[in-house]
């Protein structure tokens, strides 16, 4: 009996190892055999009853054998590819039971994966890094700054440069009116927001009416919320009340964003895995091996779904701004056109006027405010009368805008989808609980606050990502081809280890 | 004075930021010069004052722990100017900041090589104290285990240290958050544990959070953990076995030290850990067949061991001064822990030794391993060439190719006794009458040397001389035999026949027993030597001793009675006749065989002389004797007694 590897094509009728891209270790003379008819003295011999185990280590490409749950040492180095798990029987009536560790292994794997996870994680804790001193400090505070800066937090960005020696790019009133807005988008205080970007950056949103059909149909969801100043007003609350939202870092990990890129890692793990063949340890240690691929495929999941995690999460934040990249790149086009803008320009002024005009109306409603101040009776637009015709009468001017938006820009699946999504709402009498719910949620914020962040930036001349989250990006999608590309030490790198 | 005490503090705050930086700072402290050594007495004057404030008696204790680490001429001056019973008496303070500082003085001290570790052991209340202290900080905690586990040499210490209750007291820092708490934890256990059945047999019932001892011991040996914690682990963990504490079939030994110890050895590992990996496995796997099959399997550990014999290796010689300097200093090392290794290896099983003598060069190693100036590598070549030899296909091959006998007969000589008789064991193989080498060996002196063992004071080596000469007289020539003889003297022979040990005296008889064999030979040797013979013989049957040795003394009568001239030496003896008469009627069988054997071998018709012999054993009723016997249940008595019966008749 010969256990071992196989590439695809070998012939089947013959030992594993007597031939070109083949590879075993035979029972009757203990002799492991590597593309040749002669072997070389390997291991014990084996025979009935004994447990016989095949690791292939993806990360060296080396192999070793097992007997009884005792490891007999490397038996081949430089392995290729792609190789099967292959049994070649030769007496009459052997049988053979294979386990691809639906049962556990007598050999201890675990605690074998366990050192090679800490050797690879050694490996990157004391990668050499840049040659001249200070230099890769000084890069690290960098990141650190311009992380600060880009997500407005001007005290700590202050303090952080002024112990570290730097100068921040961004002027801080600069950090302060960005970060003002900011608040107010995640507070879901969507008119204040826009009126405010358009105050401070005055031709940012005419040059990006993408970006302001997306304000205003968030805009449009916080008003159905009953958390839009509009409506906040009509509903009794004061506009200038507290935050509800906390304002906390982008973090590029949020727990809201995982269903999402979850379900994306799941069908690219089990498509992966049909067109790959041992891509981590766990598919590779067998006792008793018999080829058959449609065990394999399962075992890819644990090492992909780590590796692609980020990547998944990084490609959502790539493509909302290249979105607002392309948009940004139409200027030319509109800017031919400055009649739309306009339009779009006075229809926010008209119901910031009417905003104002709802202040008288506070003080009415003031009886109101203990009741409904409380947001666990979730009513549409807060409960108020008012507040849900002026939702609706929003809803018509976005309707409009849409329309006007497509007569001068063209179809875009995007913002239809965006718009029908947000309409959908009404027509659940309890919309938090609908299927179109989870736009309701304040994490919803997010993204929208990301993308004007963003085009604020740009407009500075400043980077729309800091490096850091750039780095990041980088990192995730450099273990994700290192996964395509079967280096087996992608499987034990996982760039979440590293934000603590 | 009053204000050089106030300034004080401060000024030793700075000094001790200062010797902990600067290493010639401090060794200008222990200067010759006179004025200098004075700041050492000072500070230890300062730190005993019970007058001085506690700061600054902290401060003292700090400087002089890093003055203590210092050049070991520094710790010897400490060490004259009795720091060690000043700081203990420190430790009786009760502020906790003092005690630390106290502690890890000690500790800096106690871990120098210069430190006679009995110091700590002189008042005993120091231990009980110290057991104490263990409670107070994760500082105390660690110096107090250090200074333990640099302190336990040998069993005395294990003794006093254990019936402080340090396995109850240490037993739950395994589980401290502080690595080198639990490190320093587990060396402790490691040292109280070395052969010490005792302690390991404690160990492997006590818990900690519900957790044993074992199981403890084997999660710190994971492969993520650090070396030298997989490492110590794995070697509390062997001393639970050999203790028998843990069966040498459970899986934590099995499949978790054993292979764990077989990594230490690898490549990857240290010279140092590889070194501690390869004694630790040797010991482990000593006398368990099963373990040593299972090592000689994992890992390519046969062939992983001969790498131990390549340093310095050539690379290192010619690229790095400082890698050779590193790799000489370990040669030695790694050589006789290799060679410890295989000897534990190819113990008892054939197939391993055939698999250790044909790794590459291996016969070569052990002959030059045998004329190493290191004498732990001598003692460790002559080991694994004593298991080695166990092997009769071996002994006829190899060990004769590479002639081992010439650098053994050179060891044997003026070698220390544990030396000796390992070396002597193994001539005990090489002897044997199917060994080749023993002609060369006899030529080459072999039997002086072997006599002069035989009066050693040491037990093992007056067993291995006269087995050896044993082995040597087994169908031996007539000149070796008388050369035997003659180069014990009879004197010695009796001296070995009164031996106090019964190995010695059944050895001397069994070396009796092949000097009278065949027939010229036994009527030389009995004309030459009959009288002392007979008269150790009569001793023998008339003194105190156990079947066995009774047996072999009747069967060197029947030897002597199947002599042509001989016989007469029992025949007109009637001491020797009448023991002969009462040992066929002795309640043993195996007694009344030996006895038969006699009575048969003096019968024998066809032989001159037989019929007056007949007549005087029918006199003495011997005839009696055999009618009863041939009646016997024992068929072989049976047979032997009308087998003798029918000589009468013809």
């Amino acid at each position: 009996m010969g256990i071992g590897l196989s590439a695809q094509g070998v012939n089947m009728n013959r030992l594993p190892g007597w031939d070109k891209h083949s590879y075993g270790y035979h029972g009757d003379d203990g002799h492991s055999f590597c593309s040749s008819g002669t072997g070389q003295p390997y291991g014990p011999t084996f025979t009935t009853g004994d447990v016989i185990g095949c690791c292939v280590n993806l990360i060296n490409n080396t192999c070793f054998y097992t007997k009884n749950g005792h490891s007999l040492g490397i038996a081949f180095t430089d392995l290729p590819p792609n190789l099967y798990p292959t049994v070649g029987l030769q007496t009459p009536g052997e049988v053979v039971d294979a386990n691809f560790g639906q049962h556990p292994f007598v050999f201890d794997i675990e605690d074998y994966m366990r050192e090679w996870r800490t050797k690879i994680q050694a490996q990157i804790d004391r990668f050499p890094i840049g040659d001249r001193e200070g230099e890769w400090q000084t890069m690290i505070q960098k990141m650190v700054s311009s992380y600060l800066v880009h997500h407005g937090y001007c005290a700590t960005a202050e303090a952080f440069a002024r112990s570290t020696d730097q100068t921040v790019l961004e002027e801080l009133a600069s950090i302060k009116n960005r970060q003002r807005i900011q608040k107010l988008v995640l507070a879901g205080r969507m008119g204040e927001a826009i009126e405010t970007t358009q105050q401070l950056y005055p031709s940012l949103l005419e040059r990006n009416p993408n970006l302001l059909f997306a304000l205003k149909v968030r805009q449009f969801i916080e008003m159905v919320n009953g958390t839009d100043s509009e409506v906040r007003c009509l509903g009794g609350h004061s506009p200038k009340s507290q935050d509800s939202y906390p304002v906390s870092p982008r973090s590029f990990s949020s727990p809201s964003m995982s269903p999402s890129h979850g379900m994306n890692i799941h069908n690219l793990a089990t498509g992966k895995g049909s067109s790959t063949h041992f891509s981590g340890f766990e598919s590779s240690c067998s006792n008793g091996v018999i080829s058959n691929k449609a065990h394999q495929s399962y075992c890819h999941s644990k090492h992909t779904t780590t590796s692609l995690n980020v990547p998944e999460l990084n490609n959502i934040n790539v493509s909302r701004s290249q979105q607002v990249n392309s948009y940004s790149s139409n200027d030319v086009d509109m800017e031919t056109d400055h009649y739309s803008n306009g339009v779009a320009e006075t229809s926010s002024n008209g119901f910031l006027n009417g905003s104002s005009k709802h202040d008288h109306e506070m003080e009415e409603c003031d009886t109101e405010m203990e009741v409904d101040s409380s947001q666990l009776r979730r009513q549409l637009c807060g409960g108020s009368q008012a507040a849900i015709e002026r939702m609706i009468h929003f809803g018509r001017e976005l309707q409009a805008m849409s329309e006007q938006l497509r007569r001068e820009c063209g179809k875009n699946t995007a913002n239809k989808k965006m718009l029908k999504d947000a309409f959908s709402l009404l027509a659940y009498s309890d919309p938090w609980s609908s299927p179109v719910g989870n736009q309701l949620d304040p994490i919803q914020r997010e993204p929208v606050c990301s993308v004007l962040n963003s085009a604020i930036l740009e407009t500075h001349n400043l980077p729309k990502q800091p490096p850091l989250a750039l780095a990041m990006g980088q990192a995730s999608q450099c273990l994700g081809l290192m996964a395509r590309s079967g280096i087996g030490s992608c499987a034990f790198a996982t760039v979440e280890d590293y934000l603590h | 004075m009053a204000s050089c005490v106030l300034e004080a503090p401060l000024r030793m705050s700075v000094l001790s930021e200062v010797t902990a930086s600067s290493r010639h700072y401090v060794d200008r402290l222990f200067d010759l010069d006179p004025q200098k050594v004075l700041q050492g007495v000072m500070l230890l004057y300062l730190l005993q004052q019970e007058t001085s404030s506690t700061e600054l008696r902290t401060e003292c204790a700090v400087v002089l722990g890093s003055l203590a680490m210092g050049t070991e001429n520094n710790v010897k001056s400490l060490l004259d100017c009795h720091i060690i019973p000043a700081l203990l008496q420190g430790l009786l303070s009760p502020d906790l900041k003092f005690i630390e500082a106290c502690l890890r003085c000690l500790r800096t001290i106690f871990i120098s090589p210069v430190t006679p570790e009995d110091l700590l052991y002189t008042d005993a209340t120091v231990i009980s104290h110290l057991m104490a202290l263990l409670s107070r900080s994760r500082y105390t905690q660690e110096y107090i285990c250090q200074i333990f586990s640099h302190c336990c040499k040998g069993p005395d210490h294990q003794t006093i240290l254990f019936n402080h209750g340090a396995v109850q007291n240490i037993a739950h820092l395994l589980v401290s958050t502080s690595y080198k708490v639990r490190m320093q934890a587990l060396k402790c256990f490691s040292v109280l544990a070395f052969e010490n059945p005792q302690v390991s047999m404690t160990l492997v019932n006590v818990s900690v959070d519900g957790e044993l001892l074992p199981q403890i011991f084997v999660k710190m040996l994971q492969r993520d953990k650090p070396i030298e914690m997989q490492l110590t682990s794995a070697k509390c963990l062997t001393s639970m076995c050999r203790a028998g504490a843990i069966r040498t079939d459970d899986s934590c030994i099995v499949l978790k030290t054993l292979p764990c110890l077989v990594r230490m050895c690898s490549k990857e590992r240290l010279l140092e850990e590889r070194v501690e990996g390869a004694e630790t496995l040797a010991y482990l796997i000593e006398t368990d067949v099963e373990l040593q099959r299972i090592a000689s399997i994992t890992d390519h550990l046969i062939v992983m061991l001969a790498d131990y014999f390549k340093y310095p290796s050539s690379v290192s010689a010619i690229t790095d001064i400082k890698r050779l300097d590193h790799d000489l200093k370990h040669a030695h090392e790694l050589r006789q822990a290799a060679f410890k290794l295989y000897a534990s290896l190819g113990a008892n099983d054939e197939d391993i030794r055939k698999k250790i003598i044909e790794t590459e060069n291996m016969m070569d190693r052990i002959v030059n391993g045998l004329s190493e100036s290191s004498i732990k590598v001598r003692l460790a070549a002559v080991r694994c060439l004593h298991s080695l030899s166990r092997s009769v296909q071996q002994l006829r091959t190899s060990f004769q190719d590479h002639a081992v006998w010439k650098p053994l007969m050179k060891v044997l000589q003026n070698a220390p006794n544990e030396m000796l008789v390992v070396a002597s064991s193994t001539l005990c193989n090489l002897l044997l009458e199917f060994s080749p080498s023993k002609e060369p060996i006899l030529e080459s002196g072999a039997i002086e040397l072997l006599c002069s063992l035989t009066q050693s004071e040491n037990l093992a080596l007056r067993v291995n001389g006269i087995w050896a000469l044993m082995n040597m007289a087994f169908q031996a020539e007539q000149k070796i035999k008388s050369d035997i003889l003659r180069g014990l003297s009879t004197e010695q022979l009796f001296q070995l026949l009164s031996d106090s040990d019964v190995n010695v005296l059944m050895k001397t008889l069994g070396l009796l027993r092949n000097l009278l064999s065949t027939r010229p030979h036994i009527d030389h040797i009995m004309s030459t030597h009959g009288k002392q013979i007979m008269q150790a013989v009569t001793l023998i049957l008339e003194g105190e001793h156990n079947i066995e040795v009774k047996e072999q003394t009747l069967c060197i009568l029947a030897n002597i009675a199947d002599g042509t001239t001989a016989k007469e030496l029992i025949m007109t003896n009637d001491d020797i006749l009448q023991k002969i008469k009462y040992y066929m009627s002795h309640s043993n069988a195996k007694l009344q065989l030996a006895a038969m054997f006699c009575i048969s071998n003096l019968i024998w018709n066809e032989e001159e002389g037989s019929q007056e012999r007949q007549d005087k054993l029918r006199d003495i009723g011997i005839v009696d004797i055999l009618h009863k016997l041939s009646q016997s249940s024992d068929p072989n008595l049976c047979d032997k007694a009308k087998t003798a019966l029918q000589q009468y008749l013809a």
